[in-house]
Formats: structure tokens, C-alpha cells, sequence
């Protein structure tokens, strides 16, 4: 993700699925605007983001973290309210750190978010663990774009990737772009996308037993973003992302 | 409680149902067998409202209502449970929330108070204890990892936490071990041999019928009904076959 100062194009691989008209009303207000993180050695730090409405409504949230040696950052990021919204991490693993990244898209009308990482595994040891969850309906875009960089001593690097959206409406859009840069032999680099829609025979199964076809979505959809909060290692925190999730879920319908 | 009248259904536009009756009173376990083919699990999914399946004549009335008018939803709050041949995974449900959810959305149906999380709680043991299900398995997420069997049994958990007044179980036997098959069989004696109830046992084979009694026994054959009798029909059709049965009559 370099610096630009001038509009992004969908030329640029990080941007490619980005709403720019949309992205035009904070531009270039928002190009500089990165939040540095640094978590220290052997530390641990943990941060939620939910990207709310703003004015206007447009939401991007960028980061740039470090993560020392034998530390470890989660991030739990939820996007929702937004016409657009995008969350763009870049991360650095020193040796031996864990990264961490559980999100979730909730997509309708004509939204476009989008959830972009970057992760550096430069030094050896170091593991991440990427988790994204997307249910669009209507004609909203959700795209996750991961790319996983290993550099060339960085062995033993272990890097996990599963994106999975499931689409409410034929017209919605689910991009998932893995993009893995890998310079190290001995290194695990896993990655896994799947996109689909709500199971009708489960939902039929439901009913059979009594329960409202609204209902019975909502418990689908609420079982398969809860995949994206599970890491969360605080319970109330948790409870509070999903509340948050199901609201928006709850707005689809 | 429920009569089946010169039912046709489709699926893909192929028809399927060519004409059933049938009719089942209270207290009464009725058994229909017959060949592959022959409409036995349309006949289910018809009864339990599952899209796709075109009712294009007949009428079907359960405690006086239009069956067929009703949402699969409706249907079992108006006490209809149907029993799946092969029971559906659901990820990340957990069994217990789904029974809670389903319990509770039939009370709130009928207009009757939802149950606390404490009671069901106790009533979903109380039904796992009976039909020797691991309380365990309440907790993982719906039929996931389950094997054949133990989906089986998992659908007669479900149907002593619902006690519905009907029961529509389909070939519930298939995939069982003779001793589960016993604990299953005795599962639907407790839950449905009453009064009150009526049961639909869908089933190739006359093992099941020797733990649960029919009253009456069915065949179908190529859409209809083209025998009934008792018990000892069951047992013909196990010398003889479906085949001369069907052709006799």
C-alpha cells in the first residue's frame, strides 16, 4: 500500500474494487491519515474497529502496524455503515509475532466495502491467522484483498487466510483476492474462499421445525459471521461486535 | 386428523402423486411401504410444504385447516413434525439453539408463554436421557459430524422436545444398528402412541414395525395407495415382495 497523493485507480491492485467517485468527497483529506500502531516485545494489544456512518458517508480506516518479537496484535473489525467503507491494515511481524485479524462485511443497497491487509512476515517464526466473513445483499460490493508477504529468512512463517461471503441477492458482489509473495522454503502460507448463499435445504429443515423463515436466515447468517469474532479474547467485547453484526443482519431482511 | 384426498403432486413438472387418499385418525400409527420410486418421500416433503413440489390436485386436511395453505413454518405449529430421511447439517447452530428457537417460535405461534432457557434446558435432557443420545451432542452444531445414526436419533430428540400431534417420519429405520433401531422404535411408543396423536411411519422394511405397531399398513405404488390393510399386510409384503402385492391389487 504506497503513500498516493493522488486519487487511486482501480490500476492500483490495492484499490482496485474501491468506490472512487465515492472516495472523491474525502480525497485527498484522507491519503495521509494512517494510524501507526507498535506493539512492544513480548506484548499483547487488541483493537476493534466498526466503521460507522460519517458525514459524508464515506469511512476509511487505515493502520500500520508493528508488531515486536513474540508479540501479538488482534484486530476485530466489523464494516457496515457506510456508502463506502474500507479498512486497510499493514502489518510487520518481527520474529516469533502473532497477527491476528477477525472482520466481518455487511453489505446491502449499494454499499461497497472492503477490508485490505497487508502482512509482512519478515523475520522467522511469525504467524498470522485471517478470518473475513461477508453477507451482501441488494447490489452491495464486499471485496477482501490479503496479501501475505514472506521474505527470504523468514522460515517457519505460518500464514492463514479463509474468506467466505455468502450473497443474499443475485446482484450482490463478493470479491476475495489472496495474494501470497512468498521468498522462504519452509514456510506453511494457507489460503481458502468461498462464495455462496443462504442453504435452502437448511433453511426448509428450519421451518419444518417451527421456525420463521426471517428467523431462520438470521441464525444462518448470525452462525456464519460469528466464525470472524471467535478469536475475540474478551467475552463482552465479543458480545458487543456481535450485537453490532446481528443489528446490521437484522437490516438486511 | 389428517385426510388425504386424491392428492397430485409434481416435481419439474413430472408427476409424481397420481391420486392418493389417505386418512389417519387420532391414536393411530399408520405404516406406508412400497418400491423405490413410488412417491414414498414426495409424499413427506408434500405434507411438510417443501418448495419445488407442486401440489396440482387434491386437498389435505390436518385438525380441520387447509395443510396446504399453510407456510412449513405454520404447519408445525399446527403440530405437523416431519422426520427427514436425511437429516439437514446446519454449521455453527448449535442443536440446542436451534430447538430453543424452534420450540419457542411454535409457542409464540399458538399464543402460549416461551419457555425460560432453564426449562428447556431441562426438558432437551429429559429427551436426549430417553432416546440414550450424549447431552453432549445438544451442544455441538446441528447434525455436523453426526453419523447416520446418530442424525436419526438426533430427529427423535427433536420430535420428544416439540411433541408434535402429528408425525410424518420418514424411513427414520434407514441407517440404524438393531440396537438403536429398538431405542428409536421405543423413542416414538413414548412420544406419539397416544391418544391425541397420529403417526405416518414411511419405511421399506417390517423391522421397524415390529417395535412400533401400525394400526394400519399402506402400499404405495406409483403415486397411490393400492392396498391397505393391518399388520399382517406388513408381513406379507416381507414373503412376497412389493412387486405381487402391487400387481394384485
Amino acid at each position: 500500500m504506497t503513500e498516493l497523493a493522488t486519487l487511486p485507480t482501480w490500476r492500483d491492485e490495492a484499490w482496485r474494487y474501491a468506490d472512487f467517485d465515492a472516495l472523491k468527497a474525502v480525497w485527498p483529506d484522507i491519503a495521509g491519515q494512517r494510524e501507526a500502531i507498535s506493539v512492544a516485545p513480548g506484548e499483547t494489544e487488541r483493537r476493534t474497529i466498526v466503521l460507522e456512518t460519517a458525514d459524508p458517508n464515506v469511512a476509511v480506516k487505515t493502520l500500520a502496524v508493528t508488531i515486536g518479537k513474540g508479540a501479538r496484535f488482534d484486530l476485530h473489525c466489523l464494516a457496515i455503515a457506510a456508502d463506502y467503507g474500507r479498512i486497510a491494515v499493514e502489518v510487520v511481524l518481527e520474529e516469533g509475532a502473532h497477527f491476528e485479524l477477525g472482520g466481518a462485511i455487511l453489505g446491502m443497497g449499494s454499499q461497497t466495502l472492503e477490508i485490505v491487509t497487508e502482512v509482512r512476515h519478515e523475520h522467522p517464526n511469525a504467524t498470522s491467522n485471517q478470518v473475513v466473513r461477508s453477507v451482501l445483499g441488494g447490489r452491495a460490493t464486499g471485496s477482501f484483498l490479503g496479501k501475505v508477504a514472506v521474505a527470504r529468512h523468514a522460515q517457519k512463517t505460518d500464514a492463514a487466510q479463509s474468506v467466505k461471503a455468502m450473497l443474499l441477492d443475485r446482484t450482490a458482489t463478493a470479491n476475495a483476492k489472496p495474494e501470497l509473495e512468498i521468498f522462504a522454503d519452509d514456510v506453511k502460507c494457507a489460503h481458502g474462499a468461498t462464495v455462496g448463499e443462504l442453504d435452502k435445504a437448511a433453511l426448509f429443515y428450519m421451518a419444518s421445525r417451527g421456525i420463521p423463515p426471517g428467523e431462520a436466515r438470521r441464525l444462518m447468517m448470525q452462525a456464519f459471521i460469528a466464525d470472524a469474532f471467535v478469536s475475540m479474547a474478551d467475552d463482552a467485547e465479543r458480545e458487543a461486535m456481535e450485537a453490532k453484526a446481528l443489528a446490521a443482519l437484522e437490516a438486511m431482511q | 386428523m389428517l385426510k388425504i384426498e386424491n392428492l397430485h403432486a409434481e416435481i419439474d413438472g413430472k408427476e409424481i402423486l397420481k391420486g392418493l387418499s389417505l386418512e389417519i385418525g387420532a391414536g393411530e400409527i399408520h405404516a406406508v411401504m412400497g418400491p423405490n420410486g413410488a412417491g414414498k418421500s414426495t409424499l413427506a416433503y408434500v405434507l411438510g410444504g417443501r418448495a419445488g413440489y407442486e401440489v396440482t390436485k387434491g386437498s389435505v386436511s390436518f385438525a380441520g385447516e387447509d395443510l396446504l395453505a399453510m407456510d412449513p413454518h405454520e404447519r408445525a405449529a399446527a403440530g405437523l413434525f416431519l422426520g427427514f430421511q436425511y437429516p439437514v447439517e446446519i454449521p455453527g447452530v448449535s442443536n440446542i439453539q436451534f430447538l430453543r428457537s424452534a420450540v419457542n417460535a411454535q409457542r409464540k405461534a399458538r399464543g402460549d408463554e416461551e419457555l425460560s432457557a432453564g426449562d428447556f434446558l431441562k426438558l432437551a435432557r429429559e429427551q436426549a436421557a430417553a432416546l440414550k443420545m450424549d447431552a453432549e451432542m445438544l451442544k455441538r452444531p446441528v447434525n455436523v459430524g453426526f453419523s447416520g445414526g446418530e442424525k436419526k436419533r438426533n430427529e427423535m430428540v427433536q420430535m420428544g422436545i416439540i411433541d408434535p400431534t402429528l408425525a410424518i417420519l420418514d424411513e427414520t429405520d434407514s441407517g440404524l444398528d438393531i440396537d438403536a433401531l429398538r431405542t428409536v422404535g421405543d423413542g416414538i411408543n413414548t412420544i406419539m402412541r397416544k391418544a391425541d396423536k397420529g403417526v405416518l411411519l414411511i419405511t421399506h422394511y417390517q423391522r421397524l414395525l415390529d417395535v412400533v405397531k401400525p394400526d394400519f399398513v399402506h402400499v404405495l405404488a406409483a403415486g397411490r395407495i393400492v392396498k391397505t390393510g393391518g399388520p399382517e399386510l406388513a408381513l406379507q409384503l416381507e414373503s412376497e415382495g412389493y412387486e405381487a402385492i402391487a400387481e394384485a391389487a
